[in-house]
């Protein structure tokens, strides 16, 4: 078989595979925090439906297709049609980059569990990631609303003073890895589990961490959807699937932002202590993406948790935190990180 | 050695100083995310209904039921007492005197020809209950008696009257 031929057939069923996944996790996603926000609070999440209430995913796939799809008088029509999947596209982007399992060697040929190990995988996430703000500013501006446009405004305003705390909390763990290839980010940190980037950027760690919250608009940052939403917000008038697609853009954005902090910082989808196999085969490749996923469903719960423990920023405490607070701590680390960098460059310790 | 004061309002009888791990709002975020997690762990306070059903009292008010005597004779006369006694105007009755085919059923000349309570409108409060002379009416703890529609929630004598033998509601 030709070259292109194999190389495309591989690489396509590759990214159907990782997006079949990655679908399913997220629709799954929807019904797990049901369940966990009424366990959290002495209840019951929904159980009716099907065993343990799995396919309440199906019946809310079932309403969201059935519900009456309407577009507001004197709104935008094409904004407000296209703003969902910006939300959605951006999200989904991410996906083609983020490491979900080592290389596996199927048919001769060695196959990456990852749809795209570009050099610059680092750059390309937060790049795209910057676009998801286009859905929501698209969404509030078409409503044709003034609290949508208020709503709109305020969570853009949040998100992109989130990027810039974000980018600089990565920067010092780069000056570390030296790399900005994600899958390489993840072999720096095979072997014991103190090369995870956690041990020796914990700080950085905690700046992505509360960063990703606000770029997900989880709470404790939800001013985007909740409160807002008291009155209105970017997505009141959105009626069935278009706002099926803002509710599962956010909940996938959620997902692979842990998916990204396991790959930065907790060691992707590698085992502490175990080395991969000389051949990997398809039995190593499931291995790894199923330790990923565990790894990021672990932070997807905590995403989970914080929702139901912590009340919601104003949105001045928000603006403090994301410019006054944040990015000088992270240009801190940054300054700090070189200068250790450096030291032990010049005395030779390992890093 | 000079401490940081930060002060949280300008409401001059509010101030208090905080200490760094108060500020770095980090170390309460973890206890408060400690109860949280106790929570989870906790079992649930839910009554699985229809599963599970909550106890109800054998006194607890809720749907009527015309009682008889030992001899199988309805114990209603008839009298209005509970129509008069109900805040809600719930019982709607029509006295008449008993007919020859039906004194087999009745202790007096007197009995109800027909006699209604609109489910919906009565409050289930007890007053009829306790204004009927003869311990005819009386309202138990049943409540499972949801319907689709307001007409098939008046219910007539024939569903408010006690079974002979059996289950006394008409619905069993």
């Amino acid at each position: 078989m030709p070259e292109i031929v194999a190389f495309l057939l591989e690489k396509s069923l590759v990214a159907v595979f990782i997006f079949i996944v990655v679908l399913t996790v997220v629709a799954f996603s929807t019904w797990i925090e049901r369940i966990v926000a009424g366990h959290i609070q002495m209840r019951y999440g929904p159980n009716r439906a099907g065993p343990f209430g799995i396919l309440q995913v199906a019946a809310d796939g079932v309403k969201f297709f059935m519900k009456e799809e309407f577009i507001p008088d004197r709104a935008n029509k094409a904004l407000f049609i296209i703003a969902p999947s910006f939300t959605f596209m951006a999200a989904g982007f991410i996906m083609a980059v983020i490491p979900f399992g080592d290389r596996i060697i199927v048919a001769g040929r060695e196959v990456l569990l990852q749809i795209a190990d570009i050099n610059i995988g680092v750059l390309y996430v937060l790049a795209i990631g910057s676009l998801g703000v286009y859905g929501i500013i698209a969404g509030g501006w078409a409503s044709n609303n003034k609290y949508s446009l208020m709503g709109g405004l305020r969570a853009s305003s949040q998100m992109i003073s989130y990027e810039i705390a974000m980018g600089l909390a990565i920067v010092a763990l780069l000056l570390d890895h030296g790399t900005l290839s994600l899958r390489q980010i993840v072999m720096n940190q095979q072997g014991a589990i103190w090369h995870w980037s956690v041990f020796s950027h914990p700080i950085g760690f905690l700046l992505f961490y509360v960063a990703a919250f606000a770029e997900s608009a989880r709470i404790p940052f939800d001013l985007p959807e909740a409160e807002n939403e008291i009155v209105a917000g970017y997505h009141t008038e959105y009626s069935a699937m278009k706002f099926g697609l803002f509710m599962f853009g956010e909940f996938l954005h959620m997902i692979l932002a842990s998916g990204m902090i396991v790959t930065l910082y907790f060691g992707g989808w590698g085992i502490p202590w175990v080395q991969p196999p000389a051949e990997p085969g398809i039995l190593w490749g499931l291995l790894s993406l199923l330790v990923f996923w565990v790894k990021t469903y672990f932070f997807v719960f905590v995403f989970m948790w914080v929702r139901w423990t912590l009340p919601r920023f104003r949105y001045d405490q928000l603006m403090n935190l994301g410019w006054k607070r944040l990015i000088p701590i992270g240009l801190a680390n940054i300054v700090i990180t070189a200068g250790l960098l450096l030291i032990f460059q010049h005395f030779g310790i390992a890093g | 050695m000079a401490e940081i004061q930060k002060t949280v309002t300008n409401d001059p009888f509010r101030k208090y100083n905080l200490t760094l791990a108060e500020r770095l709002y980090l170390p309460a975020i973890m206890k408060g995310m400690g109860v949280t997690i106790s929570y989870f762990f906790k079992k649930p306070v839910t009554i699985q209904y229809p599963e599970e059903k909550a106890y109800v009292p054998h006194r607890w008010r809720g749907r009527h039921v015309l009682k008889r005597d030992e001899f199988g004779r309805e114990r209603c006369v008839g009298c209005q007492m509970c129509e008069l006694a109900c805040p809600a105007d719930a019982i709607t009755i029509q006295a008449g005197e008993v007919p020859p085919e039906r004194r087999h059923l009745h202790t007096t000349e007197r009995y109800s020809v027909t006699y209604e309570i609109d489910m919906l409108r009565c409050i289930y409060c007890g007053m009829c209950e306790e204004a009927c002379p003869e311990a005819a009416i009386f309202l138990t703890p049943f409540y499972e008696f949801a319907e689709d529609s307001r007409e098939k929630l008046i219910y007539t004598k024939e569903m408010l009257t006690e079974r002979i033998g059996g289950p006394i509601f008409y619905k069993d």
